[in-house]
């Protein structure tokens, strides 16, 4: 019983922390082209220019 | 165009199309960066693969005032920022587009960035799904615990805690429903959102009031699973609508953004077409487009007109000539006396009309809420009989209430949220892959229903291309002819030309008459290309239904060549598939009535009519209306859109008139017409999946609805029977992937008969 102090804050924060990097990256704009993106992971080259 | 293999068909089209932005366009749609640097987003719809985005980026990013270019694949566009000011001297924006054109040979256009609005809604959504989620999961987590028989103490201790989670994600993710259950009942309506907003807020008040007073039953991870359920449809159905507006919107606009006003001490100035005013003169160059109503005063030119009233062949014009806007000036440049403002222009006319004529849309309702409209009622009436029933015959009222919201909850519409969106978005994805849009779910509703088809003929069922079919004469005055047409843009020329490869006479000047054609001074004799007429005078023309040019050396005819306009690929076949599904098939067109007449005999289209105004042909749907028949309209030309918009439905090709494929509700990017019959398919597979689902829904209620009136109805329960219920209706409808992709893929026969009926050129 005493455990599940330190446990359920623990569980929660480790949840939160998810849903944190999942709305960062969708603010970040991963989600905007899927499939330009399942593409580019084939380009042999880097960025070609920044 | 298998795929993007740089120049070689860019090359061939290079002529054709002159569909390039102007730079003085560019720059007014361009965004300030600041520093001199400027954003332009182009839209390149015929990107498709990783080569594609490889060749674009690379060749953006080697020229030296680009700083960066970025492509998106999902919605076909191209964002590029650059720099004002380059190395050698102000930057030329259209090099941007000529650029992609060379490196891979696509158009790419600008377009409207209206749809901000639209993003900012969706990320919300998605925002209070992930927030939902993240709730449903830890809320879920905490009842197993309980539900695995947690002593008393930590039960409630589980039940705070999720109480906590829950009433903030209630907040954030509910406010979609609450907003719009809201708007519903203040105009006297309900909606599927009254029973939600109803359920989830009745069963987390109940399981407040159980938690504080130590209940044993509480029913926050079925509130919030519900939430998070609904939430999924509703994103879904809005992701849908958003991709295909702006794959819509991407495509080339037809209206001109601006015009080449001349000052009255000539010099020239580009303006938006908002600030040009009737007086005004404006310069249309061969190849432009008109921007404003005018009459013209200096030069003569041919006007392509079949955007505005369906004609394919183009009209003369002279200084005194009235002309309107969205024609072609084909083959001279012209001074124009804007005689209206953009805002009471042709076009302005064309939007009256289509506002007067919105048929079917206005008054059709969704099936989701005309299944609300009988479903939300019967549920509230089945809650407050369990409510009552057990306090009158058990006594308890607060078990009776209890009992009650359980039976909210277990009805609560989660499937049936799900049933509709989910069905929408697999057919809409289905469709988009094989080159049509789908405006929004009702659309794919609406198409499902209609029993007639209504084609327009130019830009419809052909392409409006002419197409030389047949030579009458001497066969080898083809190479004279081609190297006369060379000179010329009237698309009778430029038809002839492109059919002749091979060697041909070099000509170095000729005369172009307007209306005409063409005079060349050659060593054998004045050649002539033109009309009949023209070509050798004192001559009949001859009646026929397609257009003919004729050459003549020395007032001699040497050979006549005979037009049609190009039949769109797969034209005979849709029309024959739809035929053979029982649909009526009619043909509305503004052109001439041989021409109409010899196209609805090639195709069996017995209901046809010809010369039809813009009104005429809202007028004619209105008729069919009253006759009982549901209409789908398949048409592009400006003078569609009031039809477009008073059809039941509507489709237009994505190479119509930007009016028409904003009054369209589904839009093919693909030349080919079998697009028609495959969005009926898919629409009516996709009305039968729905109901399906329906009945599933329903089917689950029935089940488990007496066990809740019963009182047997626990957290535990509920939990599953809904998430069950989801899991089920959203399998079947992924069902239709398998069922669209066996149609598509085994239902496309060999094409028989389209060479002989586009006729192969004949020589006589």
């Amino acid at each position: 019983m005493n455990m599940l102090i330190y446990l359920i804050p623990v569980a929660l924060l480790l949840g939160g922390l998810g849903l944190g990097a999942f709305l960062w990256s969708l603010r970040n704009g991963q989600y905007e082209d899927l499939d330009g993106a399942a593409w580019r992971v084939l380009n042999d080259e880097d960025h070609p220019k920044q | 165009m298998s795929c993007c293999a740089p120049g070689t068909e860019g090359a061939l089209d290079m002529a054709r199309s002159a569909a390039l932005p102007s730079s003085e366009e560019l720059l007014l749609a361009s965004l300030d960066l600041g520093e001199g640097l400027r954003q332009t987003d182009l839209s390149v719809p015929a990107v498709h693969c990783g080569t594609c985005i490889t060749a674009i980026e690379t060749a953006l990013s080697s020229m030296p005032e680009v700083q960066k270019a970025r492509v998106n694949l999902s919605t076909r566009r191209v964002s590029i920022v650059w720099r004002a000011e380059g190395p050698a001297g102000a930057t030329d924006p259209v090099e941007l587009a000529r650029t992609i054109k060379r490196a891979t040979g696509y158009d790419a256009h600008l377009f409207s960035s209206e749809a901000e609005a639209s993003d900012r809604l969706k990320s919300q959504l998605i925002r209070g799904v992930a927030v939902t989620g993240f709730a449903a999961a830890n809320i879920m987590l905490l009842s197993v615990s309980v539900w695995s028989g947690a002593e008393a103490s930590t039960r409630d201790l589980f039940h705070w805690i999720s109480a906590m989670i829950a009433a903030p994600a209630l907040v954030y993710g509910g406010r979609f429903f609450y907003q719009s259950a809201f708007a519903a009942l203040k105009q006297g309506r309900t909606n599927m959102d009254v029973p939600i907003a109803l359920a989830i807020t009745l069963s987390y008040a109940v399981s407040l009031w159980e938690t504080i007073h130590h209940g044993h039953h509480a029913w926050f991870d079925a509130t919030v699973s519900l939430l998070f359920f609904l939430l999924i449809g509703r994103t879904l159905d809005h992701i849908m609508r958003d991709r295909a507006r702006s794959a819509i919107t991407g495509l080339a606009r037809l209206s001109p953004r601006g015009a080449m006003v001349v000052q009255t001490d000539g010099s020239r100035d580009y303006r938006p077409v908002e600030e040009v005013s009737p007086g005004d003169l404006i310069a249309i160059a061969a190849g432009d487009r008109l921007p404003l109503d005018g009459v013209v005063v200096e030069g003569e030119s041919d006007l392509d007109m079949s955007i505005v009233n369906g004609e394919s062949v183009p009209l003369a014009v002279y200084p005194g000539d009235a002309v309107r806007a969205g024609t072609v000036s084909l083959t001279g440049s012209l001074v124009v006396r804007a005689t209206a403002t953009a805002a009471n222009s042709f076009l302005a006319e064309v939007i009256a009309l289509m506002e007067a004529a919105e048929g079917g849309r206005a008054q059709y309702r969704r099936i989701a809420d005309r299944a609300a409209r009988l479903y939300s009622p019967a549920v509230h009436l089945l809650a407050l009989l369990t409510f009552f029933g057990w306090g009158i015959f058990g006594g308890d009222w607060k078990q009776a209430m209890l009992i009650a919201i359980a039976v909210l909850i277990i009805t609560c519409p989660c499937a049936l949220g799900l049933a509709v969106p989910v069905v929408q978005v697999v057919a809409a994805g289905r469709l988009f892959q094989n080159g049509v849009m789908v405006k929004d779910g009702s659309a794919m509703e609406r198409l499902a229903e209609i029993d007639t088809v209504v084609f327009d003929k130019t830009g419809t069922l052909t392409l409006g291309r002419p197409k030389l079919t047949a030579i009458e004469g001497k066969p080898h005055s083809l190479a004279l002819a081609a190297a006369l047409a060379a000179h010329s843009r009237h698309p009778l020329s430029q038809a002839l030309s492109a059919n002749h490869s091979g060697p041909m006479p070099f000509i170095a000047s000729v005369r172009e008459l307007a209306g005409e054609g063409i005079i060349a001074v050659l060593a054998e004799g004045e050649a002539r290309l033109g009309s009949r007429a023209f070509a050798c005078p004192g001559s009949k023309a001859t009646a026929s239904g397609g257009s003919e040019v004729v050459l003549s050396v020395n007032g001699q005819e040497e050979a006549c060549f005979l037009f049609e306009d190009e039949i769109r690929p797969g034209a005979w076949m849709a029309v024959e598939t739809l035929r053979k599904k029982g649909f009526q098939l009619a043909l509305l067109s503004g052109d001439r009535t041989p021409v109409v007449a010899a196209m609805a005999s090639r195709l069996g289209i017995a209901d046809w009519y010809a010369e039809l105004t813009p009104k005429g042909k809202a007028e004619a749907l209105a008729v069919l209306k009253q006759a009982g028949r549901v209409t789908l309209m398949v048409g592009d030309g400006i003078n569609d859109a009031p039809a477009l918009s008073a059809a039941h439905v509507s489709i237009a090709p994505a190479t119509a008139a930007d009016i028409g494929r904003q009054a369209a509700d589904f839009v093919f990017t693909h030349d080919n017409l079998d697009a028609v019959p495959l969005a009926i398919e898919v629409s009516r597979r996709a009305g039968r999946l729905i109901r399906e689902n329906f009945a599933l829904a329903i089917g689950y209620n029935v089940i488990a609805v007496p066990i809740a009136i019963a009182g047997y109805a626990t957290p535990l329960i509920a939990s599953v029977a809904m998430s069950t219920s989801s899991l089920i209706v959203v399998a079947n409808a992924l069902r239709l992937n398998r069922l669209a992709r066996s149609h598509v893929g085994g239902g496309s026969p060999a094409r028989p008969k389209e060479g002989a009926l586009s006729g192969k050129v004949r020589l006589a």
